[in-house]
């Protein structure tokens, strides 16, 4: 639907004929525009297309002692708050682990299911289920109701019988295989932090800086994230909580308020009037 | 945005497919493989949206096992690939599969053969085929150097012509290659053509 601009023209058409090249110049300006009765919509929904929706941040990842995973806790509702202590790292089973990333009541449902399903693997075939298995599980439930407004973006972390496993999972029906994942509306400026500062050869001590890191930067440049930086270890026992530390606490600890001597500006009183 | 890219030679057939597993802006992965071995003289390179990729392949793949246990004998290609392009078109009206793909085979009795099947269950036998934003580069670069029974190295140098043009002309270029191959010895990884190595989870 081409606007009628014609309105805007300032000059009379007489202008316009003559020689073309003053014709083109002088040409008032127009140009095409979307094919939508709302505009300002659409310029809104183009933004919003290359943003990762999922207001959130977690990620994991492999290293030589075993998985690390961290997220944040913020809940939000478009611009609004909803909650600061969300708990978005779910324990499946005591040695496997899921992030939460997309709808709270999706991600919280579908992974106490897949809960269940590993257990009734255990006691049918008296072993533990592989992430491998694990991961396939969530993924081919995921696949079935796709198209039908299932949110979730997840990463499958434990430690099987292979060693460590880190699989990332979403509602797309999607499944990878991977060493280093994030997920949610964070993730690209927890990879910037993650991806120059990962080593496979880390100390668990290293990993976990990494990743409370990670979390941070990624909180303080993303509107959706914040709250409290949680992370936790997967390792041959099992997994373990490692720590949960205020963003805005580790904001000051990482850049502390040097006390200047020095003083920008001073404030004197004003001459009396 | 997803390049597979495929062709005939003497007593074989290549087949291409990039690595980028792609959300969005967001690159979460970049040593994917999209090539799958269908049985020992089959290779299907598959490009689409994620969930149906491996689902639909690993559904072809696991039928084709199915028909060989029932049978005692494996598919031909020519079979594997309608049998493929009946699945897609049954599920084309309700449910599709957004997948395109190119099957790879080798035949005693025929040889190799290269089978371009794309998502609406279109399906060409072809000596060279290509798929997605690559294909605009790859399908002239074939057309032009390509001769019927190639070799080996014939082949392997075209391909790397092609994956250099899709590199320097797609502005999406996707960085890392795998490259297999079919002939009568049975499917295998040929090289990976890496320009962004990711860290190695092991030493």
């Amino acid at each position: 639907m081409k606007l009628d601009t014609s309105g805007l023209e300032s000059f009379p058409s007489l202008i316009l004929h003559g020689n073309d090249v003053a014709g083109e110049i002088s040409a008032p300006p127009s140009f095409d525009l979307p094919n939508s009765n709302d505009f300002d919509g659409f310029l809104k929904e183009a933004i919003q297309m290359v943003k990762p929706a999922k207001g959130t941040t977690t990620l994991a990842f492999i290293f030589k002692e075993g998985v690390m995973v961290a997220a944040d806790s913020r809940a939000s509702m478009g611009g609004y708050i909803s909650s600061q202590s969300v708990k978005k790292i779910i324990e499946i089973n005591p040695y496997m682990l899921g992030t939460m990333a997309g709808g709270a009541a999706d991600c919280q449902f579908w992974h106490r299911n897949l809960g269940i399903k590993c257990r009734l693997h255990e006691l049918a075939n008296k072993r533990r289920i592989s992430v491998t298995g694990a991961s396939k599980l969530l993924a081919n439930i995921l696949y079935s109701y796709r198209g039908m407004g299932l949110s979730v973006g997840t990463m499958i972390a434990g430690w099987d019988e292979t060693g460590p496993g880190l699989y990332y999972v979403d509602s797309e029906g999607g499944r990878l295989k991977g060493t280093r994942f994030s997920v949610g509306s964070g993730s690209p400026y927890a990879y910037g932090v993650l991806d120059s500062g990962y080593k496979y050869d880390m100390s668990i001590e290293e990993a976990s800086e990494l990743a409370r890191r990670a979390i941070y930067h990624a909180t303080f440049r993303d509107g959706a994230s914040g709250g409290v930086a949680s992370v936790y270890y997967v390792g041959p026992t099992g997994w373990k909580k490692l720590s949960g530390d205020d963003v805005g606490e580790l904001h000051y600890h990482y850049n502390p308020v040097t006390p200047s001597t020095t003083v920008e500006q001073e404030m004197v009183d004003a001459a009396a009037a | 945005m997803e390049c597979v890219f495929g062709l005939v030679g003497n007593g074989f057939a290549i087949v291409v497919a990039d690595t980028s597993a792609v959300h969005s802006i967001l690159v979460h992965k970049s040593n994917e493989d999209k090539i799958m071995f269908l049985d020992s003289h089959k290779l299907i390179a598959a490009s689409g949206e994620p969930g149906d990729r491996v689902q639909f392949t690993e559904y072809i793949q696991k039928n084709v096992a199915l028909y060989q246990f029932r049978n005692g004998i494996p598919l031909t290609t020519a079979a594997a690939a309608n049998f493929t392009r009946g699945e897609l078109a049954t599920a084309l009206r309700k449910n599709p599969y957004s997948v395109n793909i190119l099957l790879a085979g080798y035949d005693k009795e025929t040889g190799p053969s290269l089978y371009y099947i794309d998502y609406i269950a279109t399906l060409h036998k072809l000596e060279k085929g290509a798929f997605g934003y690559g294909s605009y580069f790859s399908l002239s670069m074939m057309d032009r150097h390509f001769h019927s029974g190639m070799s080996v190295e014939e082949a392997i140098d075209l391909v790397d012509k092609c994956i250099l043009e899709i590199r320097s002309r797609l502005v999406v270029a996707p960085p890392n290659f795998v490259i297999k191959i079919v002939d009568k010895d049975g499917a295998r990884e040929y090289a990976w053509r890496e320009s962004v190595k990711d860290t190695p989870a092991s030493a």
